[in-house]
């Protein structure tokens, strides 16, 4: 069991990690979720006790990390698969961690064993590939067979077979009873690995939920309607007749439709009356990335944007026209993750007071503005019926850890 | 945690790197070979020299000269033991694994100095032999008053230049900085400071200043230092008490 409570990292005036709680339960994978910058990496080595935090603690077992007896033996963690002397073999560095907590050099060449490196075990972990190195890594996690195991991007580099051998690994270790904390950007790897998810942005906790009640609350299914290529002026009359029935449309790059808040037999009765043949009318389910892009969107840090090439390009001859720029999905396109259905409340979990990405800055980075701060959320449902309480607040999380800042 | 199965992992991590071998076997080969020639050319050129210089002539000290570049490799062999673990990451594993910062430290300052000292006194007889067999009929012998003295001494300098760069090298972190530092510190900047007149009062205070007078058989005639080789040692182990001192309090309340 990892417990952080008011966990707060500053680094000078920068704050990484701001009043992070949570708990990270024995049997289950959890996935640690966040953009780029996030603070994730920060919070695992302070539940490691490399760093120490500006205020708030985070203990595992109910000891601070520092404290905690034989921590090598109740807790193993990879953190940076690269963070290896890359003169030494791979067995020399798993048998010194070994001899740090009295573990047989036996055990060493069993994890090389387990992670299927045995056979490049006198080898200088120089030469390594970046997935041969996460494997020395998640061995060197192992080597305690301990009840705690923290995983930083463990199949970042992996080949298929490690992925899944990974999957299969979290999944038996927190069947086993272990608790298992995970932080990947693989959204399709957490969606069947962690059962449950903590997400945070720009050091804040979002969410912490179910992975199942975190795509409900977070996304929706909508519907692919495709009219036919060969009449455009079908598909604006469709548009047209399906914004008037209260659905959102949005138009995909390849001419296709994005209809959500309909049914698809409505869609297709509205078609009908309309006068509109349909070459395409497929449901598509709403996955983790999508729920993960929706919440997540205002508090991405470090945002692509569309390749201009406006560097490389020659003056265009006069009357030349520039080529068209295909749109990137989700690129400048607010609202093109599908929102959550209306009837599941909305919004259930405040962004870190909805400070909007291009604004200027409010304040310290990430600190909230105050109680309640006064602008209206921007991923709030259009229609404006947020109802005052979300029916469903997720059964397995601590309540009081998935209530919006204000609620405090 | 026990200490002892600290101090086996970290023997585990110095042996199997090769930076070791190289810093060590460096160390031994340039003091011996440089001490050698320095030896023979001082026993061609004995004739040459002045009474007064004469009278200061020190033929253990002389067998010693080599040390003035095979401490550098020394040097790098301290920076390198500690700070390879900051320049591959390497130092959040080690510390995710003996999370009390203390034991993890003592620990490798313990294994690589112990080390140290056992390359640094082999090469301190060697190159006291070898150099003595050149100097022909102005060598010392083991026996003489002081001598083995010096030459144990040489060992222990050799060896504490080397837990001197591991404390600096515990500060600082980055293996080029710390090197960066201590090269032209010990090489260069003591060198000056101790001969420049004005500066002397100060320069004699410099670790390796202080510390080498502990190889000194022979006291130069017109010398005022104001400490005998015990006391030039002690000064020596101040000064690797701070720098050690520095590194522990820093890695105690950084974040790794």
């Amino acid at each position: 069991m990892i417990e952080a409570v008011g966990l707060t990292k500053r680094y000078g005036d920068k704050t990484a990690v701001y009043n992070l709680s949570f708990q990270v339960r024995p049997g289950s994978v959890t996935g640690f979720l966040g953009p780029n910058g996030s603070g994730k990496s920060t919070t695992m080595r302070m539940i490691l006790g490399l760093d120490n935090p500006s205020s708030g603690q985070v203990t595992i077992g109910g000891y601070p990390y520092r404290k905690l007896p034989n921590a090598p033996r109740q807790v193993g963690a990879l953190l940076d698969a690269k963070a290896v002397h890359g003169g030494r073999h791979a067995r020399n560095h798993l048998l010194c961690l070994a001899q740090l907590s009295g573990i047989p050099a036996r055990r060493v060449d069993e994890v090389l064993g387990v992670v299927g490196l045995q056979d490049v075990a006198k080898k200088r972990s120089k030469g390594f590939s970046l997935g041969m190195g996460q494997r020395l890594g998640i061995a060197a996690a192992l080597l305690g067979d301990p009840q705690v195991l923290l995983f930083d991007e463990p199949v970042n580099g992996l080949d298929p077979e490690g992925i899944l051998w990974v999957r299969n690994l979290m999944k038996s270790l927190a069947a086993e009873g272990r608790t298992v904390f995970v932080s990947s950007h693989l959204m399709s790897e957490m969606a069947v690995t962690a059962d449950h998810l903590i997400v945070i942005g720009r050091g804040q906790l979002l969410a912490d939920m179910s992975v199942r009640d975190f795509i409900s609350h977070n996304s929706a299914d909508f519907a692919r309607v495709r009219t036919p290529e060969t009449e455009p002026q079908q598909r604006e009359k469709l548009t047209a007749a399906l914004t008037e029935a209260g659905g959102q449309v949005l138009p995909e790059q390849d001419g296709a439709l994005r209809v959500m808040g309909l049914p698809l037999p409505r869609i297709s009765d509205l078609a009908h009356s309309a006068d509109v043949r349909l070459w395409e009318l497929s449901p598509h389910q709403a996955s983790l990335e999508e729920a993960y892009m929706r919440m997540t969107q205002g508090a991405v840090d470090y945002r692509s944007t569309i390749d201009q090439r406006a560097g490389l390009q020659q003056e265009l001859p006069p009357g030349a026209m520039p080529p068209p720029q295909m749109p990137v999905p989700g690129q400048g396109q607010p609202g093109w993750y599908a929102p959550p259905p209306p009837q599941q409340g909305g919004q259930p979990f405040a962004m870190p007071q909805a400070q909007p990405p291009a604004g200027p800055p409010a304040g310290p980075y990430g600190a909230p503005a105050g109680p309640g701060a006064g602008e209206p959320n921007p991923y709030a449902q259009p229609a404006g019926a947020a109802p005052a309480a979300a029916p469903a607040q997720p059964s397995s999380a601590a309540p009081d850890l998935t209530k919006p800042e204000e609620a405090r | 945690m026990a200490a002892t199965q600290v101090v086996r992992s970290e023997w585990t991590k110095i042996r199997s790197v090769a930076s070791t071998v190289w810093t060590l076997s460096l160390a031994a080969v340039v003091t011996v070979a440089l001490g050698v020639l320095i030896s023979l050319l001082s026993k061609n050129e004995f004739d040459d020299l002045s009474t007064k210089d004469r009278l200061s002539f020190d033929p253990t000290f002389i067998s010693f000269a080599g040390m003035s570049l095979g401490q550098l490799a020394m040097i790098v062999f301290g920076v390198l033991v500690v700070s390879n673990e900051y320049s591959t990451g390497m130092i959040r594993t080690s510390l995710a694994a003996v999370p009390q910062r203390g034991t993890f430290l003592f620990s490798k300052i313990a294994v690589a100095t112990g080390l140290a000292f056992v390359v640094a006194l082999a090469t301190s007889f060697v190159a006291f032999f070898l150099g003595q067999a050149m100097l022909g009929s102005h060598r010392a012998s083991i026996d003489d008053p002081g001598v083995l003295r010096a030459v144990i001494g040489g060992g222990l300098y050799m060896t504490l230049i080397a837990l001197f760069s591991m404390g600096v090298a515990t500060m600082l972190r980055s293996p080029m900085l710390s090197l960066g530092i201590l090269m032209p510190f010990f090489f260069l900047i003591s060198a000056i400071l101790g001969n420049v007149d004005a500066t002397k009062k100060f320069g004699q205070y410099l670790p390796d200043q202080a510390g080498s007078k502990i190889m000194q058989v022979v006291t130069p005639i017109d010398d005022d230092v104001p400490y005998g080789p015990w006391g030039g040692l002690g000064i020596m182990v101040l000064w690797v008490l701070v720098a050690v001192a520095g590194g522990y309090v820093l890695l105690k309340k950084r974040d790794a």
